[in-house]
């Protein structure tokens, strides 16, 4: 077999491998894309988590000629260029003496530049359009979707405070009075802030369906839109190690209509009427006082740090 | 390009080079060892607990706590200290600071058969750290192994949790911790010191005394490590992060000492490398004639001299919060939780590429030798060696897309991150280079890069998933990142890490392992390595974040599959420890290793077992290692060449086309 | 060495891998004993717990704890077993003092079956954290809704229980009883949520994460 092989050209080789690979390729990129494609991860309940599966298709579809390429060039070279492993020593045969060549390694060389440079591309144009694609931006993120202003009361979104604490997720809506919840409630087709912060230690709030992920930090009011498009269940983990029960720190939601929204936050409003009282004002960000609580209402009130929220209508166009 | 080949005098005079080699002529109870080292742990300990005690105890913080971290703190920085100075590690310098002359050495030369006992002890002879590191590395992995058995066996199902939650999250801490923290070396220590010598034609290393310290802390740092358990465990796993870290019972003590400890032996095991490498090549042994597991040593040392002491500083910085009660990452007073992330990763993402690194190096290392080609594209392989190095200390950010940190610097960091699947790909370039019309034998270290370059591959790609933002606000933080970081670094470097075992071992020891059972290992290992890992990319993208005890029902069925396969990885490492106990100890067939492999090297041109001075003459290198089928000779000659030989004493150069 | 010594030095070595390993597995996987519900006269099934200031014995002898009584005894344990589809009845005993909670959203009480708690007698529904006693301790069972928080007893109290856990009704305490229905089958993880101090500076380390203490979990059985 060895004698078969060896006379055929590096030409000769190197188009049966392009060949394999180029149909292999082929079917296997139409398949990801097309059959696989619509039912990655993390599906399309919100306009944060379509752009994610598009990024996973996108970026699943060229890793395939990828993989393929060093795939079929490692099994060619099985079924091609083995002699017997237990040729003794004194019996083995060289190779050709080839040290380089400088085509082959500047085509490499270019066409993965260019293939890193058009996923930085990529990645860059949909992060930046998407208003962060979902993920935490800071506490003054620069890509922000259309009607995001630092001021609560001219903002055009609707604000849901994420507060993470040990071992468990609450939520505030300020345009309603500040009040907390431990569900998290949001109206379909309105563009959301999530404004996240932890009460204790480092957490983070990912919303798996909705394509939301922002890290809870303890003083820090970090930032991520999102936009969910259809009614259902929100799914809630805590993806960063808390402590103890990190595992068990979750919290579900729903996504509503908008009239259901107001419904439900009128009730909540009333529900927790007695309780808002003893809520420390709204804030970005909660400093806990030595003795483990926020503060004493009724003797030291502490000026809130962020900006200082206004009365806000407690209806959202 | 005439090279001056008369042997330097501080090598080859006897009398200069003060290696302790008297372990056959002193009684054992002279000198340090191993039960003096064990004293003198217990020693310190007691020592410094008690210190910390008298220091600490009387606040009310403390014993409103019961936990005073001050004395275990001290415990464990002083048992070090014990552990270091019984086996005799501190009496050179302290004799030197102190102004005494330490006892003349006898170099007896060429002695071949090293007594079991230097084994056990601290011993300056870099072969003899080497089968140390060897021995240490296996013991260490196991045992983490063994934590990860753990871990799977809690996640077999969603509601029945056999361990509690405290001691499962401990588990996780010690399994990623003693596998990321001791492992580091994994490489380096073993094969590194070993052959980096040899493969330069060097007869020493340049700092030895460092460099068996290096070896000698990582023991002390794996106890440390295990005590956490006794100690109340620590909750962080093996990130550390920060405020979880100060509010963490004693066991967190336990994980910032010896990360502290291993952050040391990493500085201090590296910067031996780097002056060895630069300083000890034979004449002829030009930079172009280096081998590529040598650059892949030296680029992987310069990144731990250059990581390691952010480590240190921040676990310093940690144990500092923890214990006096200063507030660097608390910030009600004026510290950040994101200081200790920035820190840590800043060190983390070059750790990972200390850990990847030397898997590349024994892979193309290893593709000429059973390809009987040259090298392909050497130069480029080392300029893609270099390009990782260098590129790695960029990319940190990566670790923090979510965080909120530098939000804007974001698409920065996803084009560095990228980047480096360039410098990453040029592995594989020279690899199927090597490869193309190769005439190869698929011996079992062959099987074991093959199986290398197949995993690295889904992991080095599951990585541009990562590096990109949006995609990886969907895998941050879940069983993606998991599978992710155990296919680059089990299926890369542990692979070539069992490849290096079956090449070099019988170098080493003048034993080979059962080849037949090398064979089963690998496919066991390679099978079941796969059937455990592929579905963890599935796992964390439907929703299943790390380090959880609890998990949604609809996945128990892969993390049921998962545990099983990981079972059976069990078993291949069991085949390998049977393999590896029968055939060195049990039932050891000597073997004469130069006729082997049928490599170039260097190293295997020393005598066999090697000699105490590695040759019995500085070798003078004429060509470079990977000159297979280009008709030039052996590599190098023992000695100086003689005039009449060579014209003008110049070395044959090969001046190839990469 | 002889071959045969060689074989037993390495099966000794296996034997005694094998029991380190064990025993360190055994360490690990061990639970607080479980308590069962009791069921009283009437049907309905009762859990009785006490909330102390510090447990006076045992590896963590300066920790706050919760004791559960059973069998008329009162054992160190958290872990809690009732009958799945049914409704449970807690009577609380809290002897700590208290202190202000770090979100006072837990001021109120959620997830019982009328919304309330009985405190010594009447029925309340918010608790002042910032009051004189604070807020001693929470029973909280995330998963299910459930937030009961415990008052602590005043600062002026005459007669504080320091003595080693578990507590006699003698000395000052607030009670505390409300009744959960519980579903399905499954293990609840339940929690305390008010930091206790330990842990610099967070005051959630030391009892807050130990199981035991401050956190165990709640099996309901079919």
């Amino acid at each position: 077999m060895a004698a078969k092989t060896d006379e055929r050209t590096d030409k000769q080789h190197l188009q049966r491998i392009g060949l394999i690979w180029l149909v292999v390729s082929l079917v296997a990129m139409a398949l990801v894309y097309f059959w696989w494609g619509p039912h990655l991860p993390p599906g399309t309940d919100s306009v944060e988590a379509k752009g994610q599966q598009f990024d996973n298709r996108v970026l699943a579809t060229i890793a395939t000629p990828v993989f393929l390429f060093v795939w079929v060039y490692l099994l060619y070279v099985l079924v091609h260029w083995r002699v017997k492993s237990d040729t003794p020593v004194s019996e083995l045969e060289d190779g050709p003496p080839v040290k380089g060549h400088r085509g082959f390694q500047a085509t490499w060389m270019i066409v993965t530049s260019v293939t890193v440079f058009a996923l930085f591309v990529f990645g860059t144009v949909e992060l930046v359009q998407n208003a962060g694609a979902g993920t935490g931006s800071g506490q003054a993120p620069i890509w922000t979707p259309v009607g995001y202003k630092q001021n609560l009361n001219k903002t055009k979104l609707l604000v849901v405070q994420v507060i993470g604490q040990q071992w468990r997720w609450t939520f505030r809506y300020p345009q309603f009075g500040g009040v907390e919840t431990s569900q998290l409630y949001m109206p379909s087709g309105q563009e959301v802030q999530f404004a996240v912060t932890s009460l204790d230690v480092i957490h983070s709030f990912w919303a798996v369906n909705l394509g939301i992920k922002a890290d809870a930090n303890p003083g820090v009011n970090n930032i991520a839109f999102g936009e969910a498009t259809k009614n259902g269940l929100i799914n809630i983990r805590c993806i960063e190690l808390c402590g103890i029960w990190h595992g068990s720190m979750y919290a579900n939601g729903h996504v509503v209509s908008l009239a259901d929204f107001h419904t439900w936050i009128t009730a909540q409003a009333a529900t927790h009427r007695q309780l808002i009282p003893y809520l420390p004002p709204y804030a970005n960000i909660y400093l806990p006082q030595a003795d483990g609580g926020y503060y004493d209402p009724n003797t030291n009130p502490l000026p809130p740090p962020g900006p200082t929220p206004n009365p806000v209508p407690s209806v959202i166009q | 390009m005439a090279i001056d080949t008369t042997p330097a005098p501080s090598v080859d005079e006897s009398g200069s080079a003060p290696l302790h080699n008297t372990h056959d002529t002193k009684p054992w109870y002279t000198e340090g060892n191993l039960v003096y080292a064990l004293i003198g742990a217990v020693l310190g300990y007691t020592i410094g607990h008690w210190f910390g005690n008298w220091l600490a105890s009387g606040y009310q913080q403390i014993q409103g706590s019961g936990q005073n971290d001050y004395a275990l703190v001290l415990g464990y920085l002083l048992a070090t200290i014990g552990w270091l100075a019984g086996l005799g590690i501190l009496n050179y310098p302290l004799m030197k600071m102190v102004g005494l002359h330490p006892s003349p050495d006898e170099d007896d030369g060429a002695k071949a058969h090293r007594p079991l006992r230097a084994y056990f002890t601290y011993t300056l002879d870099h072969k003899v750290v080497g089968v140390q590191y060897l021995v240490g590395m296996l013991f260490y992995f196991f045992t983490a192994g063994l934590f990860a058995l753990a871990i799977r066996t809690e996640l077999l199902s969603p509601t029945r949790h056999i361990l509690p939650p405290g001691s499962y999250l401990t588990v996780v801490g010690e399994h990623g911790t003693m596998m990321m923290m001791m492992m580091t070396s994994v490489i380096l220590g073993p094969f590194g010191n070993y052959f980096i010598p040899l493969m330069i034609g060097a007869r020493r290393m340049a700092f030895p005394r460092l460099e068996a310290l290096s070896f000698w802390i990582t023991p002390a740092a794996f106890i440390v490590l295990l005590s956490g358990i006794i100690v109340g465990g620590f909750p962080t796993g093996w990130t550390g992060y920060a405020p979880l870290a100060v509010e963490a019972t004693q066991g967190q003590d336990a994980y910032l000492v010896a990360f502290g400890l291993m952050g040391t032996s990493m500085i201090v095991g590296g910067f031996n490398i780097v002056v060895t490498v630069i300083n000890y090549r034979a004449p002829g042994m030009t930079w172009t004639r280096v081998p590529i597991f040598t650059w892949a040593m030296l680029v992987t040392a310069m990144l731990m001299v250059l990581a390691a002491p952010v480590l240190v500083a921040g676990t310093y910085m940690s144990l500092l919060d923890r214990t006096v009660q200063t507030a660097l990452f608390d910030v009600n007073h004026g510290g950040s939780s994101y200081l200790w992330q920035n820190l840590y990763w800043f060190f983390g993402h070059p750790e990972v590429y200390i850990l990847a690194l030397p898997g590349f190096g024994i892979a193309l290392e290893l593709l000429p030798v059973f390809g009987r080609k040259p090298l392909f594209g050497y130069r480029t392989a080392v300029a893609g060696m270099v390009g990782v190095g260098m590129l790695s200390f960029f990319v940190w950010q990566h670790h923090l897309f979510v965080s909120g940190m530098n939000p804007d610097m974001r698409p920065v960091v996803m084009l560095t991150t990228e980047m480096i699947s360039i410098p990453t790909g040029i592995v594989y370039l020279v690899a199927v280079g090597t490869l193309w019309r190769a005439k190869l034998r698929i011996t079992v270290p062959v099987l074991f890069i093959l199986g290398m370059l197949f995993n690295f591959l889904i992991g080095g790609i599951s990585g541009v998933f990562l590096s990109d933002v949006p995609t990886d606000a969907v895998a941050h933080g879940t069983f993606f990142v998991m599978a992710h970081f155990h296919y680059t670094i089990m299926g890369g470097l542990i692979f070539t890490f069992f490849g290096g075992i079956y090449y070099w071992l019988p170098k080493m020891t003048g034993r080979q392992l059962d080849q037949r059972l090398g064979r089963i290992h690998f496919w066991t290992l390679f099978i079941f390595f796969n059937s455990t890992f592929l579905p963890l990319f599935a796992v964390g993208e439907l929703g299943m974040p790390r380090r959880v005890f609890e998990y949604e029902k609809t996945l128990q069925g892969l993390n049921m599959w998962v545990s099983i396969s990981a079972y059976f990885i069990a078993l291949s490492m069991l085949i390998f420890i049977y393999n590896f106990i029968k055939s060195t100890i049990l039932d050891p067939k000597p073997i004469i290793p130069d006729d082997l492999w049928g490599s170039r090297g260097l190293e295997w041109m020393t005598e066999n077992p090697v000699p105490e001075n590695n040759f019995a003459h500085v070798p003078t290198v004429l060509s470079g290692p990977y000159e297979y089928g280009t008709g030039a000779g052996p590599m190098a000659v023992i000695g100086a060449v003689p005039v009449e030989a060579a014209t003008s004493n110049e070395p044959v150069t090969h001046e190839g086309g990469s | 060495m002889s071959k045969s010594a060689k074989l037993a030095a390495v099966l000794v070595a296996f034997v005694l891998a094998v029991a380190a390993i064990a025993s360190v597995w055994l360490y690990l996987i061990k639970y607080p004993q479980t308590a069962q519900a009791a069921t009283s006269s009437s049907g309905e099934q009762q859990i009785t717990m006490q909330t102390v200031g510090a447990l006076g014995y045992g590896p963590h002898s300066t920790y706050v704890s919760y004791l559960v009584e059973q069998n008329g005894k009162w054992i160190h344990s958290t872990m809690l077993q009732v009958k799945a589809n049914s409704d449970v009845h807690f009577t609380i005993y809290q002897y700590d003092s208290g202190s202000p909670l770090r979100n006072p959203f837990m001021d109120q009480v959620s997830g019982t079956t009328d919304g309330k708690e009985i405190l010594n007698g009447q029925p309340v529904r918010i608790v002042n954290d910032y009051s004189d006693g604070g807020v001693g301790h929470t029973f909280a069972i995330p998963s299910m809704g459930v937030s009961v928080p415990m008052p602590g007893i005043s600062s002026n109290a005459k007669n504080p229980c320091g003595t080693p856990a578990p507590c006699a009704l003698s000395y000052d305490h607030n009670t505390v009883q409300f009744t959960i229905h519980v579903g399905a089958a499954g293990t609840y993880p339940w929690q305390c949520f008010v930091p206790c101090g330990l842990g610099y500076l967070i005051g959630n380390g030391g009892p807050m994460s130990t199981l035991g203490y401050m956190g165990g979990f709640l099996k309901v059985v079919a």
